[in-house]
């Protein structure tokens, strides 16, 4: 199976990321085709959840908005916003937090609230939403970007969610007890942090992809693991589930490819 | 009691310049038609608080009638970035914006302390972020019984809030289902209430002893405008119009094609012009 998109195998790589025994908490952007895809191949049992308070849900299509009708239609039960967010988020019972970015670091701090100053921002994103207590309340953090020296920086201009801070022992020393961002699925490869230096370091190339595009591709000088390997291309039944979902959500929304937000 | 009165009327006698002004509903139930009757009467100089600025508060910025946002996500959610808010806190048009910014869990926090008549919620949040370096309503509190440090914010205590419902009955009970956001919370909080419903019934046929009801005591006004919270959606009525979501993107982007768009569309209508994007699901 050579024929797939950057897109897609970073969607397929991030979906295998997850189990069925998770119970994931399905961030903003493009988490959600990747937990989606995951329920619908190898983790029928994964329970998601979205922040509009939508527990187990099972969606026929991407949502669109993380609140959409088909959420609720299709989920166990829906709660209120703050009970979602101290019961189940704060209450310790999410095993996963499924994360994008508009901008990250090499310790997989998140940014997605403002380029430039914070009072004279050159751009002014969207904002921290549900982000900074995921990124410390879930058990562990997957994130998934596609890589490009603009999102992957040297240097965060803003802070919006934690990850390992600026090392070792960053989060433990602000009394933060969970795993926190484990793994980082981009378009060209995969990055786990090292074991001692909590850098984010590639340990699969995708099918294809050279060492040398990816530290073209990021922002600071990236370290690769001493066993580098090869990521498994998806397999034919993988890209089909995949577009088949996307084509539905493109029928009911009447636009482009799967999207979610 | 509630009073049943048209949305003019309630927006006129419950909505004042300078009011801290919430208008809620998590990607459901966004009472647009009352957003657009505050921008019909002229409001300014509103603090406008809600968890995700979406398409109905930028249209409220991007007329002038806000001088500070309190949110958490500010964004179109799915296609991209509210212009309108952006062009306000990029480059002060049309006015200038400021901003007050939270996360989720806080804000949802904030407005069940109001609810509960507290003054400040308690979180375990906000760790290793820089928000509370450029909010200084982010503060912390140590524990008394454990020791450890929690994060604080003021409990949301609006003016007035705006909601929108599935129904009312005569009596002014108002049920909520489907996505249910934090808008109990905003009304029991607000000094104020207006609450817009599809339709008003006879027999409120709340789904279960546990539905969300809020009791015609806690609310203030109710007018009935069926189809009033297109293009978003009304749970067991008509879905979000997805489309308009992505249309407005481009309407957005230039001051020009938005201003055009709100004489059209808000200013030479009314609320009962909301009523062709009505309809119950069978």
């Amino acid at each position: 199976m050579s024929d797939y998109t950057p897109t897609e195998i970073m969607t397929v790589v991030a979906a295998r990321a997850l189990s069925s025994k998770d119970v994931c908490f399905v961030g903003i952007g493009a988490p959600s085709a990747a937990c989606n895809l995951a329920r619908l191949t190898h983790a029928p049992g994964i329970t998601l959840i979205y922040e509009s308070g939508t527990i187990d849900t099972k969606p026929e299509v991407l949502p669109l908005s993380i609140g959409d009708g088909e959420l609720c239609e299709t989920a166990l039960t829906t709660v209120s916003v703050p009970e979602m967010f101290r019961y189940w988020l704060q209450g310790g019972r999410i095993t996963v937090g499924f994360l994008g970015g508009a901008q990250i670091d090499r310790f997989a701090n998140l940014n997605t609230t403002v380029v430039g100053p914070y009072d004279h921002p050159k751009v002014r994103l969207p904002g921290g939403g549900g982000a900074p207590e995921i990124a410390t309340n879930c058990g562990e953090i997957f994130i998934t970007m596609a890589l490009s020296p603009r999102a992957f920086v040297e240097k965060l201009p803003f802070i919006t969610s934690l990850g390992h801070g600026t090392g070792p022992g960053s989060r433990a020393a602000l009394g933060v007890t969970t795993k926190g961002p484990t793994r980082v699925i981009t378009d060209m490869c995969v990055m786990e942090p090292d074991p001692e230096s909590r850098e984010l370091t590639v340990v699969s190339l995708h099918p294809g992809v050279t060492a040398d595009q990816v530290k073209e591709a990021c922002g600071w000088p990236l370290k690769f693991a001493a066993d580098l390997k090869e990521t498994p291309a998806p397999t034919a039944e993988e890209i089909k589930v995949l577009r088949e979902l996307q084509e539905r959500t493109r029928l009911k929304h009447g636009g482009k490819q799967g999207e979610a937000a | 009691m509630a009073e049943f009165l048209s949305l003019a009327d309630a927006v006129a006698a419950n909505v004042r310049d300078g009011d801290l002004v919430a208008m809620e509903g998590f990607t459901h139930l966004i009472p647009y038609a009352a957003g657009h009757e505050v921008i019909r009467q002229k409001r300014k100089h509103l603090t406008l608080v809600r968890m995700t600025p979406d398409i109905i508060y930028d249209q409220l910025i991007g007329v002038g009638a806000v001088d500070k946002l309190i949110f958490s996500w500010g964004g179109n959610p799915g296609v991209g970035s509210l212009h309108r808010m952006r062009d306000a806190v990029e480059k002060g048009w049309p006015v200038p914006l400021a901003v007050e910014e939270h996360s989720h869990a806080a804000m949802a926090n904030a407005y069940e302390a109001g609810a509960a008549n507290l003054p400040f919620a308690v979180l375990r949040g906000y760790k290793g972020v820089d928000l509370p370096k450029v909010n200084p309503n982010i503060r912390s509190v140590t524990c008394p019984y454990t020791g450890e440090v929690l994060a604080t914010v003021p409990a949301i205590r609006p003016d007035v809030t705006i909601i929108h419902a599935q129904r009312a009955d005569r009596r002014g009970n108002v049920l909520l289902e489907g996505i249910v956001g934090v808008q109990k919370e905003a009304v029991l909080a607000a000094k104020r209430s207006i609450v817009t419903v599809e339709e008003i019934v006879d027999d409120l046929a709340a789904p279960s002893p546990n539905s969300v009801v809020l009791p015609s005591w806690t609310v203030g006004a109710i007018a009935a405008v069926p189809g009033g919270a297109y293009p978003s959606y009304a749970h067991g009525y008509y879905p979000r119009a997805n489309d308009f979501y992505k249309a407005w993107d481009a309407i957005a982007r230039e001051r020009d094609s938005f201003n055009a768009w709100i004489e059209e569309n808000v200013m030479a209508r009314t609320a009962d012009d909301f009523a062709v994007h009505a309809s119950r699901a069978a």
